[in-house]
């Protein structure tokens, strides 16, 4: 684990609580949706509100898909909750509002849940990550630099004496 | 009959939330590390690779189902029951099927931290 690393998962983290807040905040303002008028879910989006949060939600979502690569999924999912802590602070210190014993409790099994998978591994599965190339090319790097190289950057070493 | 609707609203978000970031990490494992990627072939190789991947589309269609689940259900249903039910059984889900169609080592540690966290998102509605 990097500092980028870490980083990019306060990223997903951070756009995820703010664009989750902000798309609250649109949709209230906006009103109820019906079932038979669907096209009000389409009229939403010109809320800015809603229009910011899902800016915010792209943001978040290529921070995810990076973390996505170098990190297992049941590693990313938890260690990135503490959005939710994130969220009950801000409402709690900046919206002055009431934060309840229950959710206190809940802040605390949130960070709990965050510390557990911290300590452990990012990576497990490297099965999807095949290499049949690159471990010809013996190339020293990262044990997840493993994913299969693209013809450019084989083609980039093999002038390195690959054969 | 609100309630079946919300928990059938529920069901919904959490079905399609697990399916879209179970494709869209097996696309970014099918991608590689993204860091290395950048330092070795640059922006557009990699925009190049996410672009070709089948899974990740596959993906990104079933997190906007999930998406617009989400939007439509927030603006009628109970926003404390909706937003945390989805987002914590999401967790279990996920935690469920990575193990199985991703193939990760699911141990005590991470069982026991998607359980703290969902049950913390949980309460945090209370």
């Amino acid at each position: 684990m990097t500092f980028r690393k870490y980083l990019v998962l306060a990223g997903v983290t951070v756009f995820a609580a703010a664009g989750d807040s902000m798309l609250s905040h649109g949709m209230k303002q906006t009103g109820e949706i019906s079932i038979h008028h669907l096209q009000g879910v389409l009229l939403a989006i010109l809320n800015p509100w809603v229009a910011c949060g899902i800016l915010l939600l792209l943001a978040f979502f290529a921070a995810y898909m990076n973390a996505l690569s170098w990190a297992d999924l049941t590693y990313v999912l938890p260690a990135t909750s503490l959005g939710y802590v994130l969220l009950a602070l801000v409402a709690k210190f900046l919206l002055h509002e009431q934060v309840s014993p229950l959710r206190w409790l809940g802040i605390a099994l949130i960070s709990g849940g965050v510390g557990f998978v911290a300590g452990g591994p990012a990576l497990t599965s490297d099965k999807h990550s095949t290499s049949p190339l690159l471990s010809k090319s013996g190339r020293s790097g990262a044990p997840t630099d493993e994913a299969a190289p693209t013809n450019e950057s084989a083609a980039a070493v093999s002038g390195g004496g690959e054969k | 009959m609100r309630h079946v609707y919300t928990w059938g609203a529920i069901l919904v978000i959490v079905f399609f939330s697990v399916v879209g970031d179970i494709l869209i990490a097996r696309a970014m494992k099918q991608v590689g590390d993204v860091h290395a990627l950048l330092r070795r072939s640059g922006l557009w190789t990699v925009i190049g690779r996410i672009l070709s991947n089948a899974n990740f589309f596959l993906g990104v269609a079933a997190m906007a189902v999930a998406f617009f689940s989400l939007l439509f259900a927030l603006s009628w249903g109970d926003v404390s029951l909706v937003a945390p039910a989805a987002a914590s059984l999401t967790f279990i889900g996920n935690a469920f099927a990575a193990k199985i169609f991703l193939h990760e080592k699911v141990d005590t540690r991470r069982w026991i931290a998607a359980m703290l966290v969902a049950a913390g998102v949980a309460l945090l509605a209370g």
